[in-house]
């Protein structure tokens, strides 16, 4: 197995890695967030604007966390400059 | 495959490029003035309005309660930075129905200039309603210590807008773009939706973000604008 197609396997697996663990956390912060905002409008439905619109906020806080995982396994496959500085010492 | 808009040049005279980025965001830059042009002409006060002045009455209003609620105060001073960032950003996400068209919001440079917009505007209504020392003041708030974190907070969170809508934006274009190349029929058309969906809320999160970072750059309880406001003035 030469050089390219270690860094080429690595990538796709370090890619698949990042967004397999990187979606968990969020997705359990989200659904624990959802679940005490549901809890607190069966509550108070006068409050639900104000605790929608809090929740949508600390959702995208939350979310960003992912999508920092996303937009790094999306570099690694797309973008990768091990992959670019290879290929061009590689002469491909 | 085309990952990123800026590496699209439309046209090039010497060392002058128009990427795509720049072409498209001054396309939806002239239909949002066009149409508030069109419509702003012929405004009406009695019932026979055009529809065009019920939306844009209708949106204009909605954008206004939302400020309302989240900064208490009158939202006549953010309406023009909150109402244009939430109307560019969500026609951008809401044109990629248009074929051929790339969001320009799917490149990091349009999301850093709109990050960079709210980086300097927090400041700018921070210093012009509390005063620069004030609100110098509120960078050594709870204590002296936290000084460096309130620093790095800012650039974050700077960081964290311009990344977070990027993201979003873009995933969903590559994600469209791989689903194409191998599904061709139905699914990619799934994802278009689940990508509108998303663009609108990025908007929408985008601009409340923008305005709690706007209200938290202002004491609560400096409410003087409020205090005179009769309970029953809700619109304005």
């Amino acid at each position: 197995m030469n050089e390219l197609s270690l860094i080429g396997m690595m990538s796709i697996f370090t890619a698949g890695i990042t967004i397999a663990i990187g979606s968990i956390g969020p997705a359990f912060g989200e659904a624990r967030a959802l679940a005490q905002a549901l809890a607190a409008i069966a509550q108070q439905p006068d409050e639900a604007n104000t605790i929608t619109r809090t929740l949508f906020v600390g959702l995208a806080m939350v979310e960003s966390t992912a999508i920092y995982c996303l937009v790094i396994s999306m570099i690694l496959i797309f973008a990768n400059p091990f992959w670019e500085y290879a290929v061009a010492h590689a002469g491909g | 495959m085309l990952t990123n808009p800026d590496q699209l040049i439309l046209w090039q005279y010497g060392i002058i490029k128009i990427n795509a980025t720049l072409a498209f965001t001054w396309g939806v830059m002239a239909l949002l003035a066009l149409v508030s042009y069109i419509v702003t002409r012929r405004l009406a006060v009695d019932p026979p309005l055009t529809k065009m002045q019920n939306l844009l009455e209708v949106i204009v209003f909605h954008v206004n309660l939302q400020i309302r609620e989240i900064s208490r105060q009158r939202p006549l001073r953010y309406l023009p930075l909150i109402g244009t960032l939430f109307l560019f950003i969500l026609l951008s996400n809401l044109l990629a129905i248009v074929p051929g068209y790339i969001p320009p919001t799917s490149s990091l440079s349009t999301t850093t200039a709109l990050a960079l917009c709210v980086f300097v505007a927090v400041p700018a209504y921070g210093i012009s309603q509390i005063g620069l020392w004030n609100y110098l003041k509120q960078y050594c708030r709870p204590t002296f210590f936290m000084l460096p974190f309130n620093i790095i907070g800012e650039f974050t969170r700077t960081l964290a807008l311009a990344v977070r809508l990027y993201g979003n934006i873009m995933s969903g274009v590559v994600i469209g773009a791989i689903f194409l190349s191998f599904v061709p029929f139905f699914f990619p058309v799934l994802m278009q939706i689940l990508g509108l969906l998303t663009g609108t809320i990025q908007a929408y999160i985008f601009s409340v973000l923008t305005m709690v970072y706007i209200a938290s750059a202002i004491p609560p309880h400096d409410d003087k604008e409020s205090k005179n406001k009769t309970p029953g003035d809700k619109h304005e």
